[in-house]
């Protein structure tokens, strides 16, 4: 880790696992020759066939077929795709509106937004206080006109899990199609594209101990996407770019070092924060439903404090955290999370997000919450909205 | 040099703040921001009758490492100074005596300079000092309370029409708040009326009523 700081920050991005390393490393020393078609030289076959396992690797963990899975270069870009490739496709076809919720990640979300700015209209869903969004809801959003529904899997920030088989029905049924960014979930919560009507599914391997860099695009057979950057013929034509296949190697390979014990010590973590900071610390909430969760998040507000003072406060004392807080964050806004599951800014701005990972041990969890016990009485002390004073 | 992006004093003084705390009854005090904005500032004064030094001072914070230790720095540039001296304090001279703050963060740090200078301006109320003595009116009431805010959205109670009604009769004012009077902030929006009308010298009696479902 970093000398003595304890990362609880994986949510954000993970330690990369040095035998994903491993599998990465020949192909950027030996076999680094660009992947050939069959009828290309010998070492750029090699390549291909790499390139293709991996793939074939990484579609079977949701339950595709290895020519229903592209490599981009991150979430950010497979939700990018997924959005406007199946926006663009449907315009005339289908019509110019989709229908997404309030608390999306920004690349499903600033995708949303970019679309209306060129014409088309988006019906942002409100989810319930928990984080979940109701399917129903889903469907009475939808117009003649709907070209795309994108619902989340689960929640950057409070990890909330949506009932995607649900909604992916309600789609189905109406016949239109349904992408969900899976980035917090893939490898964790178990998603079968077989059982699951879902028709576009993001991942990503920084947040699974895999290379920064490096996602991919779940697309079903026969649905409709438009190529939206040009340039060669990669990735079944759908994305351009020589392919990454050290990147595409290790993104397989962090797939497959993903154990079941592994998820369970997570969600003990995770539990043991939730409960001891409901249990020790007064004036505390958890943001998200309680076990419709992914098994790594705990995002819990204090309230009265601001959350940049707790996560400066924790930095000093070797801690890393996030906060939804508005000091916190580049913009200066507060989270849209939390606001949009019916929290209000004093809601937003005090809450820390806690997030596990590999290389994270169950005492972390302790040390976590006898720190933050004692930062925030720290801050409540000198706040000026904290009624608990007195007794204190 | 330190990884954050504030400089050794400045993460000082948030570690450490100066003259924090509540003050039993000071002798004038204001608070600002809003939980909203995500920072909120009270100071609390005790001044000189005979000389207007200010003998203590004291100040709590809700909010960010440099709303914390600008509200700590200012209490010790303004403590020992007479009141006109303290209200000439600036936000450049409370941010070079803690060596500098990140521009983004100049909002977070003016509210504490605010804060004392109302305060002081409160003190000056609250003890006849400010001489002319215009009548109280609706209008002014209404100006005050634009320096309440709503704690809900960051902006003030009157533009977010949080003000049900206003009524000002022989010194005895009412405010009705939309507000249901068990919200998590009724308390402070209350407080922070009474604080923003009450130092006004015609003024006899403040009721704040809580009308929202």
């Amino acid at each position: 880790m970093f000398g003595e700081t304890t990362y609880l920050d994986n949510g954000a991005a993970t330690r990369l696992d040095e035998r994903v390393l491993e599998a990465m490393r020949p192909y950027y020393f030996d076999t680094y020759a660009v992947a050939t078609s069959e009828f290309g030289y010998s070492v750029g076959i090699t390549a291909r066939e790499a390139l293709d396992e991996a793939r074939a690797a990484l579609a079977a963990e949701l339950g595709g077929r290895p020519n229903e899975f592209i490599f981009t270069s991150g979430s950010t870009e497979s939700s990018n795709t997924a959005v406007k490739g199946v926006a663009m496709a449907l315009a005339e076809k289908k019509g110019r509106h989709l229908v997404t919720s309030k608390i999306e990640d920004f690349p499903v979300l600033n995708s949303a937004r970019a679309l209306e700015r060129q014409g088309y209209r988006v019906t942002y869903l409100a989810p319930d206080g928990d984080g979940r969004i109701d399917p129903e809801a889903v469907r009475a959003a939808l117009e003649p006109d709907t070209a795309l529904v994108s619902i989340q899997h689960a929640n950057q920030e409070i990890g909330t899990v949506q009932d995607i088989a649900a909604i992916g029905a309600v789609c189905r049924e109406a016949g239109v199609v349904f992408h969900s960014d899976a980035t917090h979930t893939f490898t964790r919560v178990p998603l079968d594209v077989g059982r699951v009507p879902v028709d576009l599914v993001t991942v990503s391997a920084h947040t699974i101990h895999g290379p920064r860099g490096v996602g991919g695009l779940y697309v079903r057979k026969g649905t409709p996407l438009r190529k939206w950057m040009d340039g060669g013929f990669q990735e079944f034509d759908l994305r351009a770019g020589v392919e990454d296949i050290a990147g595409a190697a290790g993104f397989a390979a962090a797939a497959a070092l993903i154990t079941q014990e592994e998820t369970d010590h997570i969600q003990a973590m995770r539990d043991r924060v939730i409960e001891r900071a409901l249990a020790e610390i007064p004036y505390t909430m958890l943001n998200g439903h309680r076990t419709e969760r992914t098994p790594q998040n705990a995002n819990i507000t204090f309230h009265y404090v601001e959350g940049e003072s707790i996560t400066l406060q924790l930095d000093m004392r070797g801690f890393a955290v996030s906060t939804g807080s508005a000091c916190f964050s580049k913009s200066l806004e507060a989270s849209h999370v939390i606001m949009g599951i019916g929290g209000d800014h004093e809601r937003a701005h005090g809450s820390v997000r806690f997030t596990f990972g590999r290389y994270n041990v169950m005492e972390d969890a302790d040390r976590i919450i006898d720190n933050i016990a004692e930062v925030v009485a720290q801050l409540r002390a000198i706040s000026p909205l904290y009624p608990g004073k007195e007794q204190a | 040099m330190t990884p954050f992006p504030y400089n050794e004093i400045v993460l000082e003084h948030f570690r450490n703040p100066r003259n924090v705390g509540k003050m039993e009854n000071p002798d004038g005090k204001a608070t600002e921001g809003s939980p909203a904005c995500g920072d909120m500032v009270a100071v609390y004064l005790k001044v000189n009758e005979e000389n207007k030094v200010i003998e203590d001072i004291k100040f709590e914070s809700y909010g960010c490492a440099s709303n914390i230790a600008t509200g700590s720095i200012i209490t010790e540039l303004a403590k020992g100074k007479t009141l006109e001296e303290a209200k000439k304090i600036t936000w450049k001279e409370a941010s070079e005596a803690l060596g500098g703050l990140p521009a983004l963060k100049a909002h977070c740090s003016v509210l504490a300079v605010e804060g004392l200078r109302s305060a002081v301006r409160d003190y000056e109320e609250r003890h006849g000092l400010v001489t002319e003595r215009v009548p109280t009116t609706l209008e002014t009431l209404h100006k005050r309370l634009k320096h309440v805010m709503n704690p809900l959205c960051g902006l003030d109670v009157v533009r977010t029409d949080l003000v049900k009604s206003l009524t000002l009769e022989d010194g005895a004012v009412k405010v009705e708040i939309a507000l249901p009077a068990d919200h998590q902030f009724a308390a402070v929006v209350k407080e922070d009326i009474k604080d923003k009308i009450e130092p006004l010298w015609d003024i006899k009696d403040v009721v704040v009523e809580f009308v929202g479902e």
